[in-house]
């Protein structure tokens, strides 16, 4: 253990990586929402159309994200997203993960139950993701 | 295991950890520089920089694959520019960067500037050590897309790859000094675009122009033809860094760098000890007379200087 003192408050912007699951190729959605955040002060890693789950968790991974949000509009969630909470379990990631885009109600509950922390629908006012994100992403602390 | 017997094991989610307290200047960020910097001076560092839009993220996945195929781990510092309203920033060139989950010989992390000018961030000198210390062999820094003035980062890295792109407007005549001045090699990326054998004459013109007036006698800067997107030209890239890596790490031009660090790190601390010793009251004193004509600028700043040795 190292006689050097953890920080326990955060003192750089909360970074968040948004990517984009699945085959379909509108990335308009995720890119307005990377502005937004940019705008409200995050680091905001995007990394662009296509994403695998292995993809998504190296990207996670290597720049450490705190946040992890899934933009997804082709309604294949529901083979997608038990593959990407693997991935990242397999690889101990502890970011807070959140999806946006057309979810259908019923699906909510079991997206949550996969660990999604939220799921933000079509016209969700971006005030309310950035209120979210910032009472809800991980402070973590390590030993050198 | 604490972080850093995690990262002398490989483990690129510690090394991802770890870069997070560097780059933001933390404790445990500082301390791990501190146990580390004994054991860097082993990776080849190269800058490379040049205007928003020439290719530098695309053709650092180029590189990255030729270093690979050649056995070579690499290691990849990409910076973008923080909004200096909002504080936050877009890290974007991690797209054209294809993700490798399988291989740890790649590591890849994006940085915002965070306020820093010249096309770095404020923890970029310590970010290449970290690297450095994990075993990559080559490190890779992208700047900022800049301007030819933005010299910054050929003072932290072994040498400096500058990227131009044909047709760009009023062309070569506007690129009179600065960069031009310091790059080890000079790119034409987008070869596969008309222009580039102009742009190629251009810069072999001026490199050798520079080199018969340079008194040393130094080579002329090669120029290189690329194409990023389809892979033209990369191999050929990868030999000259090489090939003028090896005279890069000759003693004076470790002793280049290492002065530039010190200087560096020396004048942030003595601008974060003057903020701390000066009070804002006398900051807000000296302002006033300054703007009303009683003081100069230099003799307030001589002030706030004398509080440090208070
Ligand atoms: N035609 C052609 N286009 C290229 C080449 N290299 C890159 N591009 C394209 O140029 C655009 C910008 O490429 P990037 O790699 O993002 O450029 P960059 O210099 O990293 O940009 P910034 O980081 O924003 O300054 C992309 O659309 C690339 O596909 C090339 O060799 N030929
Ligand atoms: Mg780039």
């Amino acid at each position: 253990m190292s006689e050097s003192t953890q920080s326990t408050e955060r003192t750089a912007p909360i970074r968040v990586l948004i990517a984009k699951p699945g085959l379909d190729g509108h990335d308009r959605g995720a890119k307005v929402l990377v502005r937004a955040l940019r705008d409200a002060g995050f680091e905001v890693v995007y990394t662009g159309l296509f994403q695998t789950p292995e993809m998504i968790a190296n990207a996670a991974l290597q720049e450490d994200v705190d946040v992890i949000g899934l933009s997804i509009l082709s309604g294949a969630h529901q083979a997608l997203f038990p593959r990407i909470m693997d991935e990242l379990r397999a690889k101990s990631i502890k970011a807070l993960v959140v999806a946006g885009g057309t979810i259908p109600d019923e699906d909510v509950e079991p997206l949550k139950a996969l660990g999604v922390a939220a799921v933000f629908g079509p016209g969700t006012p971006f005030q309310a993701v950035i209120d979210f994100l910032h009472e809800n992403a991980p402070f973590r602390v390590d030993e050198l | 295991m604490g972080l850093l017997a995690r990262v002398g094991a490989g483990d690129l989610a510690a090394l991802a950890r770890l870069a997070t307290y560097v780059e933001n200047q933390e404790p445990l960020g500082l301390e791990a520089i501190e146990r580390l910097y004994a054991s860097t001076g082993r990776a080849l560092t190269i800058g490379l920089t040049g205007p928003p839009g020439a290719g530098k993220s695309t053709l650092i996945d180029g590189l990255i694959s030729t270093w690979r195929e050649r056995g070579l781990r690499v290691g990849v510092i990409a910076i973008d520019p923080t909004s200096p309203l909002s504080g936050g920033a877009t890290l974007g060139d991690r797209i054209r960067m294809r993700e490798r989950p399988d291989d740890a010989g790649v590591f890849v992390r994006s940085m915002a500037s965070r306020g820093r000018r010249g096309g770095l961030a404020p923890a970029t000198a310590a970010m290449i050590h970290l690297l450095d210390a994990a075993g990559f062999d080559r490190v890779l820094v992208e700047t900022v897309g800049v301007g030819q003035e933005e010299v910054e980062i050929t003072r932290f890295v072994h040498l400096t790859v500058l990227l131009q792109i044909p047709g760009s407007g009023d062309g070569i005549q506007a690129l009179k000094a600065g960069l031009l001045e310091l790059a080890d090699i000079y790119v034409v990326n987008k070869s596969d675009l008309p222009g580039a054998d102009l742009l190629a004459r251009e810069l072999s013109g001026i490199a050798a122009l520079s080199s018969s007036l340079d008194p040393k006698g130094e080579d002329a800067v090669p120029v290189v033809r690329v194409s990023a997107v389809n892979g033209d030209g990369i191999v050929n890239l990868v030999d000259a860094i090489e090939r003028i890596g090896v005279r890069r790490r000759d003693a004076s031009n470790l002793d280049r760098i290492a002065r530039a660090e010190l200087v560096a790190v020396m004048t942030e601390s003595i601008r974060t000890r003057v903020e701390a010793a000066t009070n804002r009251a006398d900051i807000d004193r000296l302002v006033r007379e300054v703007a009303d004509r009683r003081q100069t600028p230099r003799r307030a700043a001589e002030e706030m200087l004398a509080a440090l040795s208070r």
